[in-house]
């Protein structure tokens, strides 16, 4: 609150940027950054125009939508549940966003349909863990986490359920999307809006959610409207979610990892917090997107492995350092 | 300001059923102090006071109006807890935790200016925890937390305190000290109203006491009237020993 947060956000623009122009120039065919200034500016060769402007901009787009959702949305459960261990992925949303695509998939439908059945998965998700956490009783983060751990390992079973009788012409795809692939991704545009619209929404209610992370009774105590705010927070986040899942299937780690080790930098804001996760999740995703498709070129790894594989030293170096 | 008002008011002591009908008024000036054994249900008490959880009869006024239909902002803006728990999950700073105070007096999209800075490092000069302010709370001593609770409220500038314990973790010198910061705020117009488990801290700085039994029983009034040794034996279930210090009653267990 005290130190400005303008420097630590110039770092992470331009990172983001950078991590942008990496992803649009490596894959199959390699575009150098002298034409890829070109392509940009309008000229260069008509392969280039069309590998940059209709495939890789628009995946890279997604890619960095669905991270920054992702990161947002982690960063907002957490405080939600004022536990650091909460995320759309532990919580069972996206295994019920997973189960509603296998499903979809299974029955054969196109790519329209099986976003819409995740989607609703998704959501469907969300309702069953916060009415039942909700209960008669109160509405307790720790209920709340166990609720939505129990239905997460619920949903797992569901999804070992369908692969082990699905056909098998229909398994590669449905892994895929278990492991999260942005080639999935149709549009980036939805995820993009939304996550500046919600940067924008969330800002002004940036230091009610300080004074909610310090305990439901301390907000109240200090002049927060408590149950409104967590029934916005938890309506955000599920939104976030359930479109994060829609473009890029089911990627653990982003929301879970992003936000912590912003905290451990910048502190816990957040004001500074949710508008840094969009930008870090999206790096993230866009840089772990981008090496997917190179470290086997031609064939393509799930991003989801690459997220895990990058975010997972990285979160321990921190948290490790962090101690000291 | 305005003054708190415990209307026909019965706490809610989850297991205890009935309870009796408390009616009192915490002027301006007065130091309240709430005495009672575990589980008579001070922090309830105290709880209903600040809104934060339903009576089971009657209500809580401020001024003329009732608690329940009062926004929480224009509530926080009058009235200032200090908790007995906290939660720190989560990172934050003592500055940053003393500036969470000014909350109440802060629109949505104000970030906190120079002013509020300085409002929260001069409560946190008060407490004696200014050196500690780039620290993170989660590193600091049971005693230091209390202190810049504390702080955190006398930077909320409330008109009514209400305070849980307050003593809790304090070594003997700031005991003193917070008291003696809490008569400075009764002294310029404020009203305190708080828990104690220390009789004699009671005894020494209140002026009112309110003694709560573990059935549900309660007696308020002036601290002279409430300072009878057979009515605090009662309610402690302890034979106790009156010794005169400087004119003033000192209660210590007697051995059995």
């Amino acid at each position: 609150m005290s130190r400005s947060p303008a420097p630590s956000f110039l770092v992470l623009a331009a990172m983001s940027l950078l991590a942008m122009a990496l992803s649009v120039s490596v894959g199959s065919v390699s575009v150098p950054v002298g034409d890829l200034l070109s392509v940009i500016s309008g000229s260069g060769s008509k392969l280039h125009q069309t590998l940059i402007f209709d495939l890789r901009l628009p995946r890279t787009l997604a890619a960095f939508a669905t991270g920054g959702l992702l990161a947002v949305a982690g960063a907002l459960m957490q405080v939600l549940l004022r536990n650091p261990l909460a995320d759309p992925y532990v919580l069972g949303l996206s295994g019920g966003a997973a189960v509603g695509a296998l499903l979809a998939m299974l029955a054969g439908l196109g790519t329209a349909l099986i976003s819409g059945s995740a989607f609703a998965g998704a959501l469907l998700a969300t309702l069953l863990v916060f009415g039942l956490a909700h209960g008669t009783g109160s509405w307790t983060s720790s209920r709340l986490l166990l609720t939505g751990v129990v239905v997460a390992a619920g949903w797992g079973a569901v999804i070992t359920l369908m692969l082990a009788i699905a056909p098998a012409q229909r398994l590669p795809g449905m892994l895929y999307w278990l492991m999260g692939d942005v080639s999935y991704a149709r549009t980036p545009w939805p995820g993009l809006v939304l996550l500046l619209l919600v940067c924008l929404l969330l800002f002004p209610l940036g230091r009610s959610l300080n004074v909610l992370a310090r305990g439901t009774m301390q907000a109240a105590a200090l002049g927060v409207a408590v149950r409104p705010l967590e029934w916005l927070i938890y309506l955000v986040a599920s939104l976030l979610t359930a479109t994060a899942v829609t473009t890029a299937g089911s990627i653990g780690f982003v929301g879970l990892v992003v936000p912590h080790m912003l905290r451990l930098v910048l502190g816990n804001d957040q004001r500074i917090i949710l508008p840094a996760c969009a930008l870090a999740g999206g790096t993230l995703l866009v840089l772990a997107d981008a090496l997917a498709r190179v470290v086997i070129a031609p064939e393509q790894l799930p991003v989801g492995v690459i997220t895990a594989l990058l975010g997972v030293p990285t979160f321990l170096y921190l948290l490790y350092r962090s101690r000291g | 300001m305005n003054p708190l008002n415990a209307h026909n008011l019965v706490i809610d002591v989850p297991g205890r059923p009935g309870g009796q009908v408390m009616d009192f008024t915490v002027e301006k000036g007065q130091i309240w102090g709430v005495l009672g054994p575990n589980g008579a249900g001070k922090t309830t008490l105290l709880h209903t006071l600040a809104g934060l959880r339903p009576p089971r009869a009657g209500e809580v006024r401020l001024g003329s109006s009732s608690l329940a239909g009062m926004k929480r902002r224009i509530v926080s803006q009058q009235l200032g807890l200090v908790f007995q728990e906290r939660h720190d999950e989560f990172p934050a700073t003592v500055l940053e935790t003393a500036l969470i105070g000014r909350h109440p007096w802060l629109s949505p999209w104000q970030m906190e200016s120079g002013e509020d800075i300085e409002i929260a490092e001069q409560a946190l000069k008060r407490l004696d925890v200014a050196h500690l302010a780039d620290r993170l709370v989660s590193t600091l001593s049971g005693g230091e937390r209390q202190r810049v609770a504390i702080a955190t409220v006398l930077a909320q500038k409330p008109d009514t305190w209400l305070l849980d314990e307050p003593s809790n973790h304090l070594d003997l010198h700031h005991q003193v000290a917070v008291m003696q910061l809490l008569k400075a705020r009764a002294g310029d117009g404020c009203a305190v109203f708080m828990c104690l488990h220390d009789l004699n801290l009671a005894a020494r700085w209140c002026d009112h006491l309110l003694l709560l039994f573990p059935n549900g029983e309660a007696c308020w009034g002036p601290a002279e009237n409430m300072l009878v040794p057979s009515a605090l034996e009662r309610l402690y279930n302890q034979t106790l020993v009156t010794v005169d210090v400087d004119g003033a009653p000192v209660f210590v267990p007697a051995q059995v």
